[in-house]
């Protein structure tokens, strides 16, 4: 979350913000920690730049009362803002994700904190489910509001939406989006888009899994709703699989990738409806892997194809 | 959820292995030196059915005693486990908890109600055929003495072991071998008693294979296996 005064902060800090730099108005910006620029694209509701990797938290900051790994989880999150990182994206559903996010960011304190949450609970108007929700999760968090509140996989939309959009307009939240993973819903994803005054929809989106881009991701562009990307690794197994096989050559020569990882991402983000994606992982040396995707060359849409058809074919 | 058809059993793991089993090690660290004493008890029970299955005939305070222990087990997981722990990563866990409850007062109600007879005919109609006693003594045996060190087969340390009596798997293992080892039922109440404590206890067997299934470990296989060999020498002891 930012107040006025840290994101003035944060802007000032942002040297090459005013240098767009790559399709349609991408940005690279710096955190306020950290001289390694990465690259940011405009949320186009507002024109806040977001830079392109964020951090997820399913699964892997589910650790339960177990300090060592929330430690650990502190760790990632401080390399994740130190590297230029933004967006942290948590649920009620994940778990013990969101004490440990707390836990993390009382640690690292992070000037450019971009707070995602969601509403995930069974509610009908008025009962007041939603609202105590949000605010235990706010309270786990630890920040003063969340930027960015999703109906999470759609679950009571009728009843949440209003609420998120009440708040929005009320000032207790910047942005309101929906969320769906693995291709679930798409049909009614897409109505929503058309009819809904959303600024974020979060979908499944990697070289494999790529229904998206028939409908939804063209849609969202039109609509001018920012994308985030989840599972980009399909939960670590297409890196896992991936593994078995040697980085092409080109990916390093022409993208300056390091790994599998940094080319699964930089196809994703490279997509022009993508706002970001936002994998999860509990380690320090994986989190920063991430963020080297949103520095370098990206992948122009001949490359993209390429990159989908090599790993589709491995 | 209009798409159930769509979910794996790995959509409903809100966890990792890592978390899962780091679980056990803090559960270890904080219950030792209890296993050691537990392990002893386990064996000096299974040295106990062994011995009383050896005799004509066949006194049951031994089966009594197990269901008693195993009833305190159950009751323990449910709540230091389960309810303490596991629910922490798993939002599951609290109905995990209910349903370990309800087993051990299950237990209980058997360790209370099962009983022998002194007529020798009637007591050998009563007891367990080679087949159910032998898979059960194997059953206990394996949860007791060889199911803890699993994990250092598959390359998990021995701080993560699961210990019966402690740990809910080799807990329901053991279960099996008792229910295995228990004279012929003689009134509708202990056959019902009965039916709920192995609906239980391969529930979790089917439970636990699907979990592990999920965090991909590779002795996925072992608890529905057992489980399975279980159901069938009670099938098979039906006969």
């Amino acid at each position: 979350m930012l107040n006025n005064r840290n994101r003035r902060h944060l802007l000032q800090r942002l040297p090459a913000l005013a240098a767009l730099a790559w399709a349609g108005g991408c940005a690279r910006t710096a955190s306020a920690q950290s001289s390694a620029s990465v690259l940011a694209k405009p949320i186009p509701s507002s024109g806040e730049p977001m830079p392109v990797v964020g951090l997820g938290t399913w699964i892997t900051f589910n650790v339960g009362n177990d300090r060592v790994a929330q430690d650990a989880s502190a760790e990632v999150i401080q390399a994740f803002f130190a590297g230029g990182g933004r967006m942290v994206d948590s649920s009620p559903m994940y778990g013990s994700s969101q004490a440990t996010v707390g836990h993390g960011l009382a640690r690292a304190k992070p000037a450019a904190l971009f707070s995602a949450e969601k509403v995930w609970t069974s509610s009908s108007r008025g009962d007041g489910r939603g609202p105590a929700q949000i605010e235990q999760s706010r309270k786990l968090w630890g920040v003063p509001k969340f930027d960015l509140l999703q109906v999470h996989n759609l679950l009571d939309w009728e009843v949440h939406l209003p609420t998120l959009l009440e708040m929005k307009a009320a000032g207790r939240l910047r942005y309101v989006g929906i969320t769906t993973s693995e291709g679930r819903r798409h049909r009614e994803i897409e109505a929503m888009l058309r009819s809904q005054p959303i600024d974020f929809v979060q979908l499944s989106y990697n070289p494999l899994d790529r229904e998206a881009e028939q409908r939804l991701l063209p849609l969202a562009a039109e609509r001018r709703i920012a994308v985030i990307a989840n599972r980009p690794f399909r939960q670590g197994d297409l890196l896992q699989s991936l593994a078995r096989h040697k980085l092409p050559a080109w990916a390093a020569s022409e993208l300056g990738c390091d790994g599998w990882a940094q080319l699964v991402l930089k196809f994703i983000v490279s997509h022009p409806a993508v706002t970001c994606a936002i994998p999860a992982t509990s380690s320090v040396a994986h989190v920063r892997q991430n963020l080297g995707a949103a520095r370098g060359p990206m992948p122009d849409t001949a490359l993209r194809q390429k990159i989908a058809t090599h790993i589709a074919a491995l | 959820m209009s798409e159930w058809w769509t979910y794996r059993p790995s959509d409903f793991l809100m966890f990792s292995a890592r978390s899962y089993y780091r679980l056990f090690e803090l559960y270890n660290a904080a219950l030792w030196p209890t296993q050691p004493v537990v392990i002893a008890l386990g064996v000096l029970l299974l040295a106990a059915l062994a011995w009383a299955g050896g005799r004509q005939p066949a006194p049951v305070w031994p089966q009594r005693v197990g269901c008693a222990l195993l009833a305190a087990a159950w009751l323990w997981i449910g709540i230091a486990y389960h309810a303490q722990r596991f629910a922490s990563i798993n939002a599951a866990a609290s109905g995990y908890a209910a349903a370990w409850t309800l087993q051990a007062v299950v237990l209980l109600a058997l360790a209370l109600g099962t009983r022998g007879s002194d007529e020798p005919g009637r007591a050998r109609m009563m007891r367990p055929d080679a087949p159910a006693r032998w898979t059960g003594l194997g059953l206990g045996a394996y949860a007791v003495g060889l199911h803890p060190f699993l994990g250092l087969w598959v390359g998990r340390s021995i701080g993560q072991a699961e210990v019966a009596g402690l740990a809910p798997d080799p807990t329901a293992l053991a279960t099996l071998g008792l229910l295995l080892l228990l004279p012929r039922a003689c009134d509708a109440l202990q056959r019902w008693l009965r039916r709920v404590a192995w609906s239980i206890a391969l529930a979790w067997c089917a439970l636990s294979g699907l979990t592990l299934a999920g965090l991909g470990a590779p002795d996925t296989w072992v608890l529905p296996a057992l489980g399975t060999v279980a159901l069938g020498a009670a099938w098979r002891a039906r006969g």
